[in-house]
């Protein structure tokens, strides 16, 4: 399953750990941040629901970039 | 001298912040809330530098004689800290938090290092405060301008990209109603009036106009619009009121559909993106490292190789000038940047690219492949001759359209159309289709075999050739050869330019692929300039002569396969780049390719072609301008050559020209 969600953040290198932290996280199959567009999209691997997932990605992605949000 | 300077860049700054808060500022929308308040944090830490820069150093010697020794270095030491506080605190709890969830080496842990590392000598020294305020203060001024003109560039390529329609006018109770497109439901009748966007795809139950699509396809003409035409989204009507049937939503809509593939193109990532986004995690930690080691090796070398003294605080500033180099920030926002705004220059021309991952790989195309009906030619066929037929011409070709009259395919369609009357359906029987042969029905009882040679021949009829180039469309009546109908295509009239453009970009080879005859093939690549021709292809023939041509290919090299995108998928897909032309308001087409071009302008392909390598030349241009600037600055630094100053250039300077760069993707109309 696929989902895309806002995101805002404000450096690109930034995005890219974003992008990093998102794929490291459990149950997340591939993770792409668009800084373009600050979109974040996520393909999370099968049978995993997707809202315990993204908080988990949430806090791997506030860890690394204080400043950023994800709007779930 | 260096003095002159730096209060020179802050008055620079102090006006321009001032500028932007006070006029652009007050713009709505033209800034979000963060921009704002860092705009005046800006503004207030840069005058208050200033001022503390240009007070004379007695005012402060002065203090000492009226309180207690030491306290004009107190006073003075606390207003910078306040100042250095206003403009760097966030940067500072940023750090912290890092140092907290075990993350070192971002920048903002850098920056703070450097800084307080700088704050910490000028104390020692009771020096040169200036140095790690101007410092962080440059920082944040890049900052800001890199999340400005990163959110002001999305804007403006989201405005290029003119065509999200506001709302739909729908007619209530006689009057007419401004309500969302969202919440228009298929079937219902909507307004356009003059000046207005199309809202929503449909088909024109009432009015005439003429329709301006250059928002779609770049093409400036207007198009003629009247009853019963189907209409698509985006396109702005000019003169006449219509009234529109819908027939998708608003989301199915072609508009919606380009504006979602235009914004979701950049997410496909390039693979100078992913090189930059690799190299970025290793150069950081390689920097600090060098760091690390310039701030403890040379003096070490010096007590305990050389015997003399260690001078620790010239090669900790060394090694301070080198972290604040060490952010990767403008390699990494001006590649995203450059594709972004050259996937919306080529929008606007009508070409719409994917991703930037085909964006980047069309710079490197060497052989184009070409499905000739509605690529090369227009895709009209029509009737042009008729020979050695047995009976009258008209009977004939009445004939012919009846037993072709299942079929789709455009030569049926121009069979139909020459023929000039109804068909009645209901004359036709057991219609035999023989793929890439030809059609056998039986036509008000009688046996009619409608095809190529080939069919002739598997059915043992003899034939008469054709001098003449065209489908050649042999009619046997009853087991009897009855004549041929000659159908010829038109070649569309920029194709020849399109192939020569094509070379002039640097495509080594352009072949030509068609389930046509091999004269006709032959005669067009020709005409046209075409290296090969590969004809009397079977839809599936096309797909192993790709494969064919995608094995002789050379390494780097990509291969383009250009279709019209309505029965060539399979092959759209198996190509390194599928492009699909005059789409526009073909959903298959736009699913199955990676370049959508809008309008049948073969013109374009070579356009693309060219905006691929501009972008791509900024990308570099980009990359060699970073790195090469950092290099340098590195270098300079670790002699002392460079102070802190020349490092926050090469960081936010290099930045703010990369952006600046980046931008120049969008100006692709003169291409």
């Amino acid at each position: 399953m696929k989902k895309t969600y806002k995101i805002e953040v404000d450096c690109a290198n930034c995005a890219n750990l974003m992008e990093q932290a998102a794929r490291k996280t459990e149950g997340v199959q591939t993770a792409t941040v668009n800084f373009m567009t600050q979109k974040l999209i996520v393909e999370f691997a099968d049978g995993q629901e997707p809202k315990t997932v993204m908080q988990k990605v949430l806090a791997a992605c506030k860890k690394v970039e204080p400043d950023c949000e994800i709007f779930l | 001298m260096q003095a002159l300077i730096v209060n020179t860049l802050l008055a620079v700054v102090i006006l321009t912040a001032a500028y932007l808060w006070l006029v652009v500022g007050r713009r709505e929308g033209s800034m979000t809330q963060k921009q704002k308040s860092m705009l005046r944090r800006i503004f207030v830490s840069a005058a208050m530098l200033l001022v503390l820069q240009l007070l004379p150093a007695r005012v402060f010697a002065g203090l000492d004689g009226i309180l207690f020794p030491g306290a004009g270095r107190l006073v003075r030491f606390v207003l910078y800290l306040a100042d250095y506080y206003i403009i760097g605190h966030d940067i500072l709890k940023k750090a912290l938090k890092g140092i907290r969830n075990r993350r070192v080496f971002d920048e903002n842990f850098l920056m703070a290092l450097a800084t307080v590392g700088a704050m910490a000598l000028a104390i020692y020294e009771n020096g040169d405060y200036l140095e790690a305020i101007a410092v962080m203060l440059f920082y944040q001024v890049g900052e800001w301008f890199q999340s400005y003109a990163v959110g002001k560039s999305r804007r403006s390529i989201s405005d290029l990209m003119d065509i999200r329609p506001d709302y739909a006018n729908v007619e209530q109770e006689g009057t007419l109603m401004q309500v969302d497109p969202e919440e228009v439901e298929v079937g219902t009748i909507i307004v356009v009036q003059p000046g207005e966007k199309v809202p929503i795809d449909g088909v024109i139950v009432e009015g005439t106009s003429s329709l301006n699509t250059s928002a779609l396809t770049g093409e400036s003409l207007p198009r003629q619009a009247r009853e019963g035409d189907e209409i698509i989204s985006g396109c702005i009507n000019m003169t006449g009121l219509l009234k529109v049937r819908t027939t998708k939503d608003f989301g199915q809509s072609t508009a919606s559909k380009i504006l979602d593939l235009v914004e979701n193109a950049s997410s496909r990532k390039s693979k100078s993106e992913d090189f930059i986004s690799r190299f970025a995690r290793i150069y950081t930690p390689a920097v600090c490292c060098s760091a690390l080691a310039l701030a403890v090796l040379p003096p070490l070398v010096r007590v305990a190789g050389l015997g003399l003294s260690p001078q620790w605080s010239t090669w900790l500033y060394r090694a301070l000038t080198f972290l604040v180099i060490s952010c990767p920030c403008a390699l990494v926002i001006s590649i995203p940047l450059s594709f972004f705004a050259g996937i919306g220059g080529a929008s606007q021309a009508g070409i719409l690219v994917k991703g930037s991952n085909y964006l980047e790989a069309l710079a490197q195309t060497k052989i184009v492949v070409f499905d000739k009906t509605g690529t090369l030619t227009q895709g009209v066929f029509e009737v042009s001759a008729i020979h050695h037929n047995q009976m009258e011409a008209e009977k004939l070709l009445e004939y012919a359209a009846l037993a072709e009259s299942a079929s789709s395919h455009p030569i049926s369609k121009s069979l139909h159309r020459a023929c000039g009357k109804e068909l009645d359906r209901t004359r036709v029987q057991d219609v035999e289709e023989i793929s890439g042969n030809g059609v056998v029905a039986t036509v008000d009882g009688v046996q009619v075999a409608a095809g190529n040679d080939k069919l002739m021949k598997r059915l043992g009829i003899a034939y008469k050739d054709c001098h003449h180039t065209g489908t050649i469309i042999h009619m046997a009546v009853d087991g009897a050869y009855a004549g041929h109908i000659v159908i010829s295509d038109i070649v569309k009239p920029q194709s020849k330019a399109a192939i020569a453009g094509l070379r002039a970009a640097g495509v080594e080879k352009t072949v030509m692929l068609t389930g046509d005859a091999q004269k006709v093939a032959r005669q067009v690549a020709a005409d046209l300039g075409i290296d090969q021709a590969c004809s009397e292809l079977l839809p599936a023939d096309k797909v192993d002569k790709v494969e064919e041509l995608l094995s002789q290919k050379p390494g780097k090299g990509k291969l383009v396969f250009v279709g019209d995108g309505i029965n060539d998928a399979p092959v759209l897909s198996r190509a390194d780049i599928g492009i699909a032309m005059g789409a526009m308001g073909s959903d298959a087409a736009i699913e199955a390719a990676d370049v959508v071009l809008m309008d049948d302008d073969p013109m374009k392909i070579a356009k693309a072609i060219k905006i691929s390598r501009k972008c791509l030349g900024i990308v570099y241009q980009n990359i060699v301008l970073a790195l090469g600037v950092k290099l340098v600055c590195l270098v300079l630094g670790a002699f002392g050559l460079g102070n802190m100053y020349l490092a926050i250039f090469a960081d936010v300077g290099v930045m703010i020209l990369a952006v600046l760069n980046a931008i120049r993707c969008l100006f692709v109309s003169k291409l």
